[in-house]
């Protein structure tokens, strides 16, 4: 397929068409709003469902109930409504259903601004709701990433059984580049029978499913903790990526970026280069895994990973730091 | 070899959509491109830009302070942007609207009264594509020919429009020479 330039708010959401989502939950917020502008024009004309909430907290629960429905459910935000969502989010993760969120990060604390900003790194990557849930996490760095890793990242929800962030911010939302729709990455939906509320109906299993976070009894909550972890723990292990750039040298400092940062760092990294001065660049799976010293301990820390490409699986050993 | 383009304005210039049809161009031309918008607390106060990057490479900051061109279609823009334009670059001035120049020796200026061109071709609202085609016709960024199909594609649903768009391409091309 031909290379088209779009918007990256356009593109997140024509990506999650091809990806097979076809249910949209969302509440207009700067930088954000041109995915639902886009898809209240598009959904219609794929037999998809729009639907505007009255509240980013209502809109949380709205994924909730889809996805909890065993459908393939995702919306998208910025900053301030993403805490609004916050809530829910906890409760998918809790109630161990898929659903994916796109954050297009705007300043802050509070409401901030409206320009780029990618500052909510720790509260997407360190657990964003209340309890112990945690996201798996992806961080373009163009808008061709953004469209790859939002295709990428309903299965995995699936897989996971799970909520998934892709963290964008500002200017991947309202920048247009040539974007791509790989046909690979279109996937079918998971059969949710085991698990969903979709009807007894359509399904063989005589047993009844239960969607919940509740569990009073403490022994029962405990155990659903650690399943949880043991979740995490396999997301962790297998789906961390980790990119590095210029470091097969001797070089005598290491950046450590992600997101519309690293596209800028690499510029300076072949700069520097041009001057003779030799520093490399990492976009590691967690920003968090580089000690104070800025020793890189590599990607065994995270759930999160930033980055689209395995060009480098062992990333840097953090030499000369 | 990378090259910026800041288009600047007042909203309703049709900035953002020049910017893009460049952007489009380029892409044709098998460049990398990135075009940002401004949509930020400058957007609100009425007047609008966009720049693009143009490169060979992939394209690393999106977001540029010292643009290698610019194409300024108001007072206010000029003089905001002409101190920040490249060594060499070209500034492209809307002379109907700014009386006054970039102020600098080291750029190539270019003025052409878009407006006047606009509405003797009929309508106002070409002035957008006289400035884009008199920019690339100087600039050499595209090839004419792709400039003109990508308009032609970006007013594909306003069929009607073309032809005039198409004399707004001439008449621009021919400004540029002079």
């Amino acid at each position: 397929m031909a290379k088209v330039l779009m918007k990256g708010n356009e593109a997140i959401g024509e990506a999650a068409i091809r990806a097979g989502c076809l249910n949209y939950f969302a509440y207009p917020i700067t930088p954000q709003s041109e995915v639902a502008e886009y898809l209240v024009r598009r959904m219609p004309e794929v037999g998809g469902v729009f639907l505007q909430g009255e509240s980013e907290v209502a809109v949380g629960y709205m994924i909730f109930g889809a996805a909890g429905a065993g459908e393939r459910v995702f919306t998208t935000s910025s900053s301030p409504g993403i805490s609004l969502m916050s809530e829910a989010i906890s409760y998918i993760a809790a109630a161990q259903c898929p659903a994916v969120f796109v954050n297009i990060m705007r300043g802050g604390p509070g409401l901030g601004g409206i320009l780029p900003s990618q500052a909510d790194y720790l509260q997407a990557t360190k657990g964003i709701g209340h309890g112990d849930c945690r996201l798996l996490v992806m961080a373009p760095a163009s808008v061709q990433e953004a469209v790859e890793m939002v295709m990428k990242a309903f299965p995995l929800a699936e897989k996971y059984r799970n909520p998934v962030m892709i963290l964008g911010d500002g200017l991947i939302g309202q920048m247009m580049e040539p974007v791509e729709f790989p046909d690979h990455l279109k996937t079918e939906a998971t059969n949710k029978d085991a698990w969903a509320t979709n009807g007894m109906d359509h399904r063989n299993s005589k047993t009844r499913n239960l969607v919940k976070s509740l569990f009073l009894d403490p022994v029962q909550l405990n155990d659903n903790n650690l399943v949880l972890k043991a979740k995490y723990d396999r997301m962790r292990a297998e789906e961390v990526m980790s990119e590095s750039y210029h470091t097969d040298c001797d070089y005598k400092g290491l950046i450590v970026s992600y997101g519309t940062m690293s596209r800028v760092c690499r510029t300076a990294v072949d700069m520097l280069k041009a001057e003779g001065i030799d520093v490399g660049m990492v976009r590691p799976p967690d920003g968090f895994s580089v000690s104070r010293k800025g020793r890189c301990r590599g990607s065994d820390e995270a759930v999160v990973h930033p980055c689209a490409e395995h060009r480098d699986e062992h990333g840097p050993d953090g030499r000369g730091c | 070899m990378q090259s910026e383009i800041m288009f600047a304005g007042f909203g309703g210039q049709g900035i953002l959509l020049i910017g893009k049809v460049l952007a489009h161009a380029a892409m044709e031309e098998g460049f990398e491109v990135a075009w940002v918008p401004s949509y930020g607390p400058e957007m609100r106060g009425g007047t609008a830009y966009c720049t693009v990057v143009i490169s060979d490479r992939p394209i690393g900051s999106p977001i540029i302070k010292n643009p290698l061109h610019l194409v300024a279609m108001n007072g206010p823009s000029l003089e905001k942007f002409a101190p920040t334009v490249k060594k060499d670059g070209i500034i492209f001035i809307n002379s109907s609207l700014i009386a006054f120049g970039a102020n600098r020796d080291d750029v190539d200026e270019l003025r052409v009264p878009v407006v006047n061109i606009a509405k003797d071709l009929g309508s106002v609202k070409a002035a957008n594509i006289v400035a884009l085609s008199a920019f690339v016709s100087r600039s050499g960024i595209v090839p004419m020919e792709t400039l003109k199909n990508c308009i032609k594609e970006e007013f594909s649903k306003k069929p009607k429009l073309i032809p005039l768009n198409m004399e707004a391409v001439a008449a621009g091309e021919k400004a540029a020479q002079k």
